[in-house]
């Protein structure tokens, strides 16, 4: 599901804020991405700097979106249309046009997820943070949980991404206590919550680990 | 060119041409949807697909993929044929094939394609999407379910009118076509986009299911609520317009209209004159025409040709207005005027007071200079060449201004808003002079602004010397015009509707300078200027300025009630027709004339229109030459009259301050006062 509708204008008037000043961080961030484009190109560093505002807004708020009025400094910033960031901005699901919670839990429930247990990690999120739907916020404003299409990482499947870091090999009891240390303010290293390395098998290795010969018969 | 074989029929289109074109130069039709010959290409709807030989084996969207010398196209193989259901099948998909109850009904591409290429049932059992309506303002209504995602009216916006509104949000099924942030659209070309929509999305709101297309009468004619004089059509049942549309004329709309000349019709139907009216003890009273006729025969008994004035309106076709002057003439009197804004204009030589460069030749042009004009308010169809010409030279095209700022939908240099920048650019002392000498084709307008004030003449003077200065004045290129506002006004000077020898101006005929005026749809001046004393005849179609201060009513035609001579800005001569008859009473304004002239003995010497535009040609041969484009180099350098009054400092006010409001017709339509009442607050800004 598309992040907001496009109906932006009327829904939630009430959460968008009057108005979205850059900080000195984000100015710092931003002069940077421009330098990257040829003069009179800066609009192609839209995506990157709707980013930085997203940032900026999970700094100072909690909750990682992009206002309305965030998208309009974007496009002041980057002199376009101001139309011409709302497209980008509704299209891209990394972007969000409504608050969301402090964490933004993404459960990949794609075939080789699913088919590795992607439901006990849903039913697990769900019994953690009181989140019943897809796109819903936890009443405390802590978790946003979303379904999301294959991660790209199911060789550790099932996945779960949290903000932009990838949780691997999740079962109920690794969610559970995931979630549990997030409360507290913790941020577990990502990876593989099986202790493999990379995504190399259980164990460790079991390739390349004998003699050049190869493997015995 | 590229030789290209389509469905055996070899033809020879310019390299750069898409299939598409080439398909329909050998006469083939590719049904499409985004592709708009006058828009970027999308290449997104799919409709246009075709086969091609030796290219990859698969459709090909034609719109999209240019021509190669020795293609071979064929456009009705079995597979073009499948391909093309299978798209027609997932544009359906989410339609929801409410034709019925759609404006769009019976002149709808998605309805007549879907005939050819749509099969007779669904293989989706699903439900439809919904998507809530957009708000775009007070003249295109929307039903966006209808949608099909074509992206015409997106491109229209951002690249046609200038004003990058309208856009794509979200993505997928849940993508929409609107302005995410309500608002009503700021163009005065919105309502191009109902005829743009290829399907039911976008629709006129005031004609909302007023009348099914193949009820109405169609009568081609000529748009005159600004002098472009745009083609348009004239839809009518019975007795009432129901709708204008604009006609393809390259030369001067392209296929585009105005709002104000697609939604003020309304207009006429409110405050309309039907009947004669006669003031008796201070009050008017309902008369019929005869005794119309003996009031004014009584009053102008005995009255000496000198006391008499007549004043030319701004809608105003050309044959009453020739008509009028005869009349004058009859009577004795040389004090006729037709620039009730009192604007100076030097009617001695005609390129002093047409468009020379034409509308279509702005593409030509490399350097513009506006001079006390907003053409965005007095004319947005030029506005709309000016911003094709910007584009098609990717920007480079330079145009400054002289004026206040104002937002044109182009970048715009303003250099100031003083007269005196013109004789600075003329000496070389204002950095754009250097602009202006250094293009191969710089033109000037000037704007009605600059004329109507008292230095008028002296301007007009101070840009043609400009003009010269600055390589303006070729034998092969024109660059100097004037933006007149008045769609009469270029037929007007054409007739010399102008004071004749010792005959008195607009200013002189006011204050008691003559005791009868006939005021020919004269409404765009205060009426109170006119003496206590004067008798005033008013013949025209509106209850406006000019009827609230007459003594005589004459009930007269409007523009799609009369058949009539048009001669617009670029001086090009146009025919309009009549569409309906005119109301109650009310009859074609030469006839009028002609009926008064039998009553006081005088009779004028033409019994047909055929006979009035025979005098018309012999009075000025360029009523001869219809709908030709008028252009011409300049031949000679000598530039029109000074005046008396210096170019003052006093900055330029542009002519036009609510594009939606300019005369009789737009004040009465309740839609173009809802337009006044929503854009006012941007027209506000604009005009600071
Ligand atoms: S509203 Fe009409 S023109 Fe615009 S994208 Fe939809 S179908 Fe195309
Ligand atoms: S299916 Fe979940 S990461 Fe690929
Ligand atoms: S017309 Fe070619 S893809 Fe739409």
């Amino acid at each position: 599901m598309a992040e907001g509708s496009a109906d932006g204008a009327s829904a939630d008037d009430m959460q968008q804020p009057a108005d979205f000043v850059f900080d000195a961080a984000s100015e710092a961030e931003i002069a940077g991405i421009i330098a990257k484009y040829p003069p009179g190109r800066q609009m192609s560093a839209v995506i990157p700097v709707l980013y930085v505002a997203q940032q900026q807004m999970a700094r100072h708020t909690a909750s990682a979106w992009v206002p309305r009025a965030a998208m309009d400094a974007v496009a002041r910033r980057l002199s376009m249309a101001p139309i011409r960031v709302y497209e980008v901005a509704t299209f891209y699901t990394m972007f969000h046009t409504r608050p969301i919670g402090r964490f933004h839990l993404q459960v990949c429930t794609t075939t080789p997820c699913w088919l590795r247990g992607s439901d006990a990690v849903t039913a697990a999120c769900r019994a953690a943070t009181g989140i019943e739907g897809w796109g819903e916020t936890s009443a405390d404003g802590m978790f946003t949980m979303t379904e999301v299409e294959c991660l790209g990482g199911c060789v550790n499947a099932p996945i779960l991404q949290v903000d932009d870091d990838f949780y691997e090999d999740m079962d109920a009891a690794r969610t559970e206590a995931l979630l549990a240390a997030l409360r507290r303010g913790e941020r577990p290293d990502p990876g593989s919550m099986a202790g493999r390395q990379g995504s190399a098998p259980e164990g460790g290795p079991m390739t390349l680990i004998g003699d050049a010969a190869g493997p015995a018969e | 060119m590229a030789k290209v074989t389509v469905d055996g029929i070899t033809v020879e289109v310019p390299a750069g041409s898409n299939v598409l074109q080439a398909c329909e130069a050998a006469g083939k039709e590719i049904p499409r949807f985004c592709y708009h010959d006058r828009l970027s290409v999308a290449g997104n709807c799919r409709m246009c697909l075709v086969e091609i030989e030796k290219a990859p084996p698969k459709p090909i969207s034609s719109c999209s993929y240019p021509v190669a010398d020795g293609m071979v196209v064929h456009t009705d193989s079995p597979m073009v044929r499948k391909a093309r259901r299978g798209v027609m099948e997932f544009l359906l998909i989410n339609h929801p094939l409410d034709c019925p109850i759609c404006d769009q009904g019976g002149e709808c591409d998605l309805q007549d394609q879907a005939v050819g290429y749509g099969v007779d049932h669904s293989r989706y059992a699903e439900n439809k999407r919904a998507v809530k309506d957009k708000y775009l303002g007070p003249l295109v209504k929307t039903v966006m379910t209808r949608c099909i995602h074509c992206t015409r009216c997106i491109r229209f916006a951002a690249e046609i009118a200038g004003v990058e509104e309208l856009g794509a949000t979200s993505r997928g099924e849940g993508m929409e076509v609107g302005t995410y942030v309500e608002k009503a659209l700021s163009s005065e070309l919105s309502g191009c986009l109902i005829d743009i929509c290829p399907v039911g999305a976008l629709t006129s709101k005031p004609y909302a299911f007023v009348a099914r297309p193949w009820e109405l009468r169609k009568t081609d004619s000529v748009d005159v609520l600004d002098a472009v004089g745009a083609s348009i059509r004239i839809d009518a049942r019975g007795p009432e317009v129901l709708r204008i549309l604009p006609r393809i004329n390259d030369d001067v709309n392209e296929e585009w209209l105005g709002d104000k000349s697609r939604f003020a019709i309304d207009g006429l139907k409110r405050r309309r004159l039907d009947a004669c009216w006669v003031r008796r003890d201070g009050q008017l009273h309902r008369a019929t025409w005869a005794e119309a006729f003996d009031a004014i025969a009584t009053r102008l008994d005995g009255m000496r040709g000198e006391r008499i004035g007549a004043i030319a309106g701004n809608l105003a076709d050309a044959e009453s207005m020739l008509a009028l002057k005869d009349l004058m003439a009859t009577l004795g009197s040389a004090n006729l005027d037709c620039r009730q804004d009192g604007s100076a204009i030097d009617a001695s030589r005609r390129d002093f007071y047409t468009f020379n460069t034409s509308i279509a030749g702005i593409e030509e042009a490399d350097a513009v200079l506006l001079i006390g004009s907003n053409p965005r308010r007095e004319a947005p169809l030029i506005n709309a060449r000016l911003r094709k010409r910007w584009l098609q030279t990717n920007g480079a095209l330079k145009i400054g201004a002289i004026g206040p700022q104002a937002d044109l939908t182009y970048p715009v240099q303003t250099l100031g808003d003083s007269p005196a920048l013109l004789t600075a650019l003329r000496d070389g002392a204002q950095p754009f002079a250097e602009v202006l000498r250094k293009a191969a084709k710089p033109m000037l307008i000037v704007g009605q602004g600059a004329l109507l004030r008292p230095d008028g003449a002296a301007v007009l003077a101070a840009a043609w010397q400009l003009a010269q200065a600055s390589g303006m004045l070729g034998a092969e290129w024109h660059g100097f015009n004037v933006l007149h506002t008045a769609a009469a006004r270029v037929a007007a000077l054409d007739l010399g509707f102008l004071p004749g020898p010792r005959g008195r101006t607009f200013a002189g005929m006011m204050s008691g300078g003559v005791d009868l005026l006939w005021l020919l749809g004269a409404d765009e001046f205060d009426t109170g200027r006119i003496g206590r004393e004067t008798f005033v005849v008013y013949q025209g179609h509106h209850g406006d300025r000019g009827a609230a201060r007459a003594d005589v009513i004459l009930p007269g035609a409007a523009y799609t009630e009369k058949n009539g001579t048009y001669v617009n800005t670029e001086g090009r001569v146009q025919r309009g027709f009549a569409a309906v008859a005119p109301p109650g009473e009310a009859r074609a304004d030469w006839t009028i004339l002609r009926a008064f002239s039998e009553r006081l003995g005088r009779r004028l010497p033409y019994d047909g229109i055929e006979a009035l535009r025979a005098r018309m040609e012999q009075l000025n041969p360029v009523f001869a030459r219809l709908d030709v484009s008028p252009r011409f180099g300049a031949t000679d350098p000598t530039g029109p009259e000074a005046g008396d009054i210096a170019l003052s400092d006093t900055g330029f006010v542009y002519a036009v301050a609510n594009y939606y409001q300019t005369d009789p017709i737009s004040r009465a339509s309740p839609t173009m006062t809802q337009c006044t009442e929503i854009y006012r607050p941007t027209l506000a800004v604009a005009a600071e």
